[in-house]
């Protein structure tokens, strides 16, 4: 069982709406996390890479659906077609989550120390007193200062980096196999972000908790996750260690995307050269293009591009894989 | 114009905008004073970037305000091209828009859904005494064409737009005046990323062929890095560090600066850098530390840092800092 891997995405698809008008807004992912590893899932909006982490989650409502033929195995148990009462003891349990806006993801009504305390009363049968008082040893974890005294307060109470840390608290409270982490930083500072970031990371070495982070911040995730999947338009066009993908990324998506940035440093060593552009936009979710998706934008676009779909090629000895007829 | 190109477009000298919050009963009574922009001093030479980072808080969009007029400083002056901005002097609304203009962070909030593309650029023209009809016809579509839109499109509104495209109409209806300064908050931190470097590239372009001045606030160091030729830091409504791009970014003498540097995730960044993070989070305006506004965070902190709140130093070269230390 050890050999296994935590997680097991197979063949991943996620239909929006019905009937006539269903589309295939993820199709084709699969993807493994590793106990304790990190692992990235990086894209723009639109591009499926949080309704994946919500499927995986059992979260997904109406109008999204899992689609026939996915698989979703957590330690070697399939959880794609879990009732939603064994659901609702995985999550919090056996995967945490931490979503972007913590301000929206908090109870307002209730003190943050009452919502970490949930945690050890729902999944381990805690009474309130011991459960509190765990809280607070989660809120010192997560280093909140003074946190006998925090726990009392409620979220609005906090700042945004603090609410981020009690979200955190929550999420590895029931010290879980995997934290999700969708966009966990965007709504902060860059200063705040970095030490979420760091914090985030080492409790998760700590516990040997899995990591699955989402972003659009390649930079962001590359500092976080050991590999990493670059998606597009409901499919992943490339997934490789994150330094492979920085030093040599092989789909044109990616490579865009890194020459399209301002990299600190940059200008200083070059001078200023004109950013790269990827021309046009992400196509929506009905109108994805035949053949490649990323066609229409694509710079080394040929014929067998807009007719077939690319399959997938690996990379780095098998440890890699990229989806382009070209790469 | 050559006799303008060396005078400042834009000077703000020791600017103060205090705001009166929490009093009770609409009294005065347990007010506090809110320091959002604290003595403040910077300029901006014609087709100069100007770029404006700090975090949120720091008292960044409120001096953007105060220079397009919208806030009334509570103390200290601003001339923009000669317009006097100050506590006595109410500007003059139609020549400040012919001035300054701003293109703001959120495409999708900034235009009216009402209103076609052709009618939010003509309006402005119209409003400032260009009433024929071929020469405002000729105007949108020029500046449609400037900014990388169709002809077609002036008769769309803006839900049928993409993001970028939609920011692209707000560059086009902050140009359409023919401004000389132009406020550029955070302007690509909503799009999508693929398409930042078209808005970039295209704000480049624009400054040279129009030879435009910006003030370019961004929390993006890599896009402030790239556009910029002067930059400002700024934290809890004091500059902390101003000097030419290169000297910041090659050189940053503020522990602040350093800290936001070391903030940026890319995995090449020297890890040198890495251990000069700020620790905890921007103290509230409301009530700011002592002394330098920074100390509670700062990895350089001494006693003297919490009794005395630094000037800003001259380090050499236009370049200047506000730390003890630095």
């Amino acid at each position: 069982m050890t050999d296994s891997p935590l997680l097991a995405v197979d063949n991943l698809r996620i239909d929006i709406g019905g009937g006539k008008e269903r589309h295939a807004a993820v199709e084709d992912v699969s993807f493994s996390i590793a106990r304790g590893e990190t692992f990235g899932l990086v894209g723009e909006s639109g591009c499926g890479k949080s309704i994946t982490a919500l499927s995986i989650m059992g979260l997904l409502r109406h109008p999204l659906s899992l689609g026939s033929g996915s698989s979703i195995v957590l330690d070697g148990q399939p959880i794609h077609n879990a009732s939603a009462a064994e659901m609702r003891s995985l999550r919090g349990r056996r995967i945490g989550m931490i979503f972007q806006e913590p301000m929206t993801a908090l109870n307002p009504l209730s003190p943050v120390g009452r919502q970490i305390a949930e945690m050890f009363v729902l999944h381990m049968g805690m009474g309130w007193k011991e459960a509190t008082e765990r809280a607070v040893d989660s809120l010192r974890q997560v280093r909140v200062p003074s946190p006998e005294r925090r726990v009392h307060d409620y979220p609005h109470q906090l700042s945004g980096g603090m609410r981020q840390r009690v979200m955190i608290a929550i999420a590895l409270a029931c010290s879980p196999d995997m934290l999700i982490a969708d966009e966990p930083t965007t709504a902060l500072d860059v200063t705040v972000q970095a030490e979420i970031v760091d914090l985030m990371r080492d409790l998760c070495a700590e516990k040997g908790t899995a990591i699955l982070m989402i972003s659009h911040d390649l930079g962001l995730v590359a500092q976080v996750c050991r590999r990493v999947a670059v998606m597009y338009a409901g499919r992943i066009v490339e997934q490789r260690a994150s330094a492979e993908v920085f030093k040599d990324p092989r789909h044109p998506y990616t490579r865009g995307l890194l020459a399209s940035l301002p990299r600190l440093g940059a200008r200083s060593q070059h001078g200023r050269q004109r950013l790269n552009e990827i021309s046009g936009v992400v196509p929506a979710v009905s109108a994805f293009p035949r053949g490649c998706r990323f066609n229409p934008r694509c710079g080394a676009r040929t014929d067998i591009c807009t007719i077939e779909d690319p399959q997938t090629t690996p990379l780095d000895g098998g440890q890699g894989l990229v989806r382009c007829h070209h790469a | 114009m050559p006799e303008v190109m060396d005078k400042t477009l834009l000077s703000v000298e020791d600017l103060k905008v205090h705001y009166e919050v929490g009093g009770r009963f609409g009294t005065r009574i347990g007010a506090k004073t809110l320091r959002a922009v604290d003595g403040v001093t910077l300029d901006v030479k014609p087709g100069e970037c100007l770029g404006l980072v700090g975090e949120s808080g720091c008292g960044k969009s409120t001096l953007a305000l105060a220079i397009m007029g919208l806030v009334t400083p509570t103390s200290g002056r601003i001339n923009v091209a000669g317009q006097e901005i100050g506590k006595s002097h109410k500007p003059d609304r139609e020549a400040m828009a012919r001035t300054v203009q701003m293109v703001f962070q959120d495409p999708y909030a900034s235009l009216n859904p009402r209103q076609t593309v052709h009618r939010t650029l003509a309006d402005p023209l119209r409003l400032h005494g260009v009433d024929n009809k071929t020469e405002v016809e000729h105007r949108v579509a020029e500046m449609l064409a400037k900014v990388g839109l169709r002809p077609e499109h002036a008769g769309r509104y803006p839900h049928e737009f993409s993001g970028g495209q939609r920011q692209r109409i707000g560059i086009a209806r902050a140009l359409i005046l023919g401004p000389r300064l132009v406020i550029c908050d955070e302007p690509v931190s909503a799009l999508d990323v693929s398409i930042r470097a078209q808005i970039i590239n295209l704000l480049l372009d624009l400054k040279d062929q129009l030879n435009l001045a910006y003030i370019m606030i961004s929390h993006d160091l890599g896009v402030v890095e790239h556009m910029s030729d002067r930059v400002a830091v700024m934290y809890l409504g004091r500059l902390v560090e101003t000097g030419q791009w290169k000297e910041i970014f090659e050189n940053p003498r503020h522990p602040y600066t350093r800290a936001l540097i070391a903030s940026i995730p890319d995995p090449f960044l020297p890890a040198t850098l890495a251990s000069q993070k700020a620790r905890g989070e921007i103290a509230s305006a409301l009530n700011p530390p002592p002394g330098c506004h920074f100390h509670p965070r700062c990895p350089m902190k001494q006693d003297r840092c919490v009794g005395e709140a630094p000037a800003l130093r001259t380090m050499g070269s236009g370049h200047d800092a506000a730390c003890h230390f630095a």
